[in-house]
């Protein structure tokens, strides 16, 4: 005999309005079942409508949405068919949620341990009291620390990976029967991720409870599914147990999604014995930092000495965590951010310490494509008039030669020249990203600072995007600062690998060889500390408990 | 320094930023007023007084000293002694001019405080909590109409049907007899209802931007997803945060209950303040001027410091 499913998905349908009073079908028919104490994963890229269908299963749709056919029954209950004063009275109790950003989900004006037993109180489960011991006995399973104080802070007063297991104990605190996990995991670094992940698996397992578990990251979800659900556009195109789904796809498209994580070799640039030996980019004992500057010194010291050199050709990437001063790297070799020590040259020319004092022809040299492509753009610009600024300003184009070097542009990051007449809005986060990149090259740079360009994307996109930027290369000669969290992306397109941790360079790698010629502690940590594609991963990973104190932010 | 004292140095420090705008303020008053044509000698006596007579009674007033040095003088006498000068027309103390026009004003402010806060704040909120029902629909008509209709044609609208058609109120709330509640009710109750109408539509719709701002954020929808009510995620979770906001939206609608009155205490002849200075100005009467203004002024200062002041000490961010 087998166990009824616990949760029953059929035939799903959720539609959603647009500002424009367009209908449209999001959700286009889904059924899927739950069994008691399975975690399945919901796996797609943004705009699958994973999130859509994990929060229809607590009988919430965002603004503007609403389920517009199929059923969904949760254990005894049909959830399609309840009122909303009966799905809230579902909500905490039957099953709960775990939001993608704990820092936005948690009330900045509450206290912790408020909103933790904030279920207990609306469905009058337990008194306070009974509801604040069972808080530290979950602070305690999810290996918190301090689990008898920490819940009388302010959301504000701890850290990242700790607010997001605090979620889960907010999730947990009604004895829910099914957990929603939406991308808990993506706004963390590595290096925690591993300890949420592990307390997160434990606490389900112990209490037998059913999970689903959004990503886009099939790594992260191999370690804790059971079962995987590959959605695109609203429809399910695959449907296995992890395993046969990472080592036997059947649908194309999830064989797409895992060649994503292939490693690709990067093949460095052929450069004339000549050239290559002049640094395009030399940074000397450089010192940067934000605040009031009193006795030539920052209030917030960030870089702390870092030197480095790379050569015409080749590619530096920029490795570390967040707050590790990757980003302020790129700033300060831009000039965005004066440094105020050492120095940065550039074809062994000095170059002026900020933007004001730097000459046009400095200026052009270096570019600079930002993470978030979206508030890159000024919206209100015409992709043309995006495009066309820096060729007048740095090369003085103006009428029909400037719309052929547009035209140029745009042909050169694979985009149709019709696209010119667009606005941002209209456009798609990979061709954002690539209009960002053509900026940078209408100034005809040497270099340019990629700032985590690849981040915001999906992973299929984010790799057509690598595949651009090393076209680019072979065809003009140009090098790249490449910043990223990702070491895989740093693997495909860096030559060499500069390890930051708290603004200072801790390890200068070749980057095909990180895993195996990394020495310094951290670096090795932190290679360690990568998702692999492989369910016995994380069951499997060791790593030096003092270490992890030492350097992982947690 | 301990970290709970960080909210109440920010403070000191708003209290002095406004205390540095009051001076900057009342030195732009005394200079606008320098500006006006015509000088209060010969308002005083008249077009038929000789040039000779006008001439000694601005000597004699004192009005050929530098400007700068009368300014001076006056501020240093409002400091130091508290004292606010002499009317130039009738030779009265300001002070005793100022303090029953102000006690009137304050206390037709009082009420419609009274009258219009807790209205106004119950209507945005409950505007935001359903918001696109047919209750916000109303609720967003009726605050636009408010706006767009000058105070002078409510008051007049109000006079013709509650005292000439209706004749249940007086049409002049001065001088009526206020001996019983009711009567005093009957006396305030047309300058109240036009004054509320004009404070209460901008309270309302800022209250509704605010809480509806942080309906959005996802920490209401968390309170949604644990199940909360309606009430509880608008009352629990949202208004906290939208508190600062809220005050100032609330601080710049009163502030115009003591300087903006004009209109409305001219139709009632309502004896208040801004009726004073009006009439203060048409005679070039430059201390009763001068401390008209401050007055308006500190009052606006009081509101907004202490809107501004709410706003830091529901800061979480700032507590310990």
């Amino acid at each position: 005999m087998t166990t009824p499913p616990l949760v029953r998905v059929r035939g799903l349908k959720i539609g959603a309005t647009t500002d424009a009073g367009r209908k449209v079908e999001i959700i286009k028919g889904v059924s899927f079942d739950i069994a008691p104490g399975e975690i399945i994963a919901l796996i797609g890229e943004s705009g699958s409508g994973k999130t859509t269908i994990a929060l229809s299963l607590m009988g919430h749709t965002r603004t503007g949405c609403a389920i517009h056919g199929g059923e969904i029954s949760l254990g005894t209950s049909v959830v399609t068919a309840m009122t909303e004063r009966q799905r809230a009275r579902l909500r905490g109790t039957e099953v709960s949620y775990v939001p993608q950003s704990a820092a936005a989900a948690f009330n900045p004006s509450k206290r912790i341990m408020d909103q933790v037993i904030e279920i207990a109180d609306i469905h009058k489960l337990m008194p306070p009291a009974q509801a604040r011991a069972k808080a530290v006995e979950l602070f305690r399973a999810l290996a918190l620390p301090d689990p008898e104080n920490i819940g009388s802070r302010y959301p504000h007063q701890v850290s990242g990976g700790q607010l997001q297991r605090l979620s889960a104990a907010m999730a947990l605190i009604g004895d829910p029967k099914l957990v929603i996990f939406d991308e808990p995991t993506t706004a963390l670094d590595v290096t925690t991720q591993i300890e949420v992940l592990r307390a997160f698996k434990s606490v389900m397992a112990k209490g037998g409870i059913s999970g689903v578990y959004v990503s886009h990251d099939l790594a992260v979800v191999a370690q804790i599914a059971d079962r995987i659900i590959v959605l695109r556009g609203g429809e399910i195109q695959e449907e296995g147990p992890t395993d046969q789904i990472l080592n036997a796809p059947r649908h194309a498209y999830t064989r797409q999604l895992l060649a994503a994580f292939e490693p690709v070799p990067h093949v460095p640039l052929a450069v004339p014995e000549a050239e290559a030996r002049k640094p395009i980019l030399e940074v000397v004992n450089l010192h940067a930092g934000y605040g009031p500057v009193r006795n030539g010194e920052p209030a917030a010291k960030i870089l702390k000495d870092v030197s480095f050199r790379l050569e015409r050709g080749r590619n530096l990437g920029v490795i570390g965590e967040s707050g590790s001063g990757k980003s302020t790297l790129a700033r300060a070799i831009a000039g965005i951010l004066p440094p105020y020590k050492g120095s940065v040259l550039m074809n062994g020319h000095e170059m002026g310490r900020d933007i004001q004092t730097r000459s046009k022809e400095e200026l052009r040299k270096a570019q600079m494509v930002f993470q978030l492509a979206d508030t890159a753009l000024n919206p209100a610009h015409s992709i043309n008039t995006i495009l066309a600024r820096p060729l007048t300003f740095y090369h003085g184009l103006k009428g029909k030669a400037r719309d052929a070097r547009v035209a140029r542009l745009l042909d050169m990051v694979h985009l149709p020249a019709s696209l010119r007449h667009r606005l941002p809005g209209e456009l798609s986060g990979g061709q954002k990203q690539r209009v960002n990149l053509a900026r940078a090259l209408a100034a005809d740079p040497d270099l340019i600072l990629c700032d985590e360009i690849t981040s915001a994307l999906d992973t299929v996109v984010a790799a057509a995007i690598l595949d651009l930027l090393k076209e680019l290369q072979r065809e003009l000669g140009i090098s790249y600062m490449f910043i990223s969290h990702d070491l895989s992306t740093v693997e495909a397109i860096c030559d060499d690998v500069l390890v930051m941790l708290k603004g200072e360079v801790v390890e200068a790698l070749p980057a095909a060889e990180m895993s195996a010629r990394a020495t310094h502690p951290y670096s090795r940590l932190l290679i360690s500390s990568i998702p692999k594609l492989d369910t016995g991963w994380l069951a499997g990973l060791e790593q030096d408990p003092q270490l992890v104190a030492q350097f992982a932010q947690r | 320094m301990p970290r709970s004292l960080l909210p109440w140095l920010l403070v000191l420090q708003r209290l002095g930023i406004a205390l540095l705008t009051l001076v900057i303020v009342s030195f732009a008053v005394f200079f606008a007023t320098e500006l006006l044509p015509g000088d209060v000698a010969q308002i005083l006596l008249g077009q038929a007084a000789t040039p000779e007579a006008v001439a000694g009674l601005r000597e004699a007033m004192g009005l050929n000293e530098p400007a700068l040095q009368r300014f001076l003088g006056w501020l240093i006498g409002m400091v130091v002694g508290g004292d606010m000068g002499t009317s130039y027309v009738n030779q009265m103390e300001v002070a005793e001019l100022v303090s029953g026009r102000l006690g009137n004003s304050l206390r037709l402010a009082g009420v419609t405080t009274l009258v219009s806060v807790p209205i106004a704040l119950a209507l945005g909120i409950g505007a935001a909590m359903w918001r696109g029902s047919i209750f916000d629909r109303a609720v967003s008509v009726l605050t636009i109409s408010v706006i767009s209709v000058p105070e002078f044609m409510v008051a007049t609208l109000a006079v013709l049907i509650f005292a000439v058609w209706l004749g249940w109120l007086p049409a002049l709330s001065y001088g009526a007899n206020v001996d019983s509640i009711t009567a005093m009710l009957k006396a305030y109750a047309m300058p109240v209802i036009t004054l509320s109408f004009v404070v209460s539509a901008q309270m309302i719709r800022m209250t509704r931007a605010a809480v509806i701002d942080t309906i959005n954020t996802p920490y209401v929808e968390m309170a949604l997803l644990k199940g909360a009510s309606r009430s509880r995620m608008v009352l629990r979770h949202a208004l906290p945060n939208a508190l600062g906001p809220i005050a100032n939206a609330v601080a710049l609608s009163l502030s115009y209950l003591v300087g903006g009155v004009i209109i409305v205490e001219t139709i009632f002849n309502y004896p208040g303040v801004a009726k004073l200075m009006v009439d203060a100005v048409s005679t070039r009467d430059l201390p009763l001027i001068q401390s008209c203004a401050m007055i308006f002024c500190v009052s606006y200062l009081a509101l907004i410091t202490i809107a501004d002041m709410v706003a830091i000490l529901s800061n979480p961010r700032l507590r310990k």
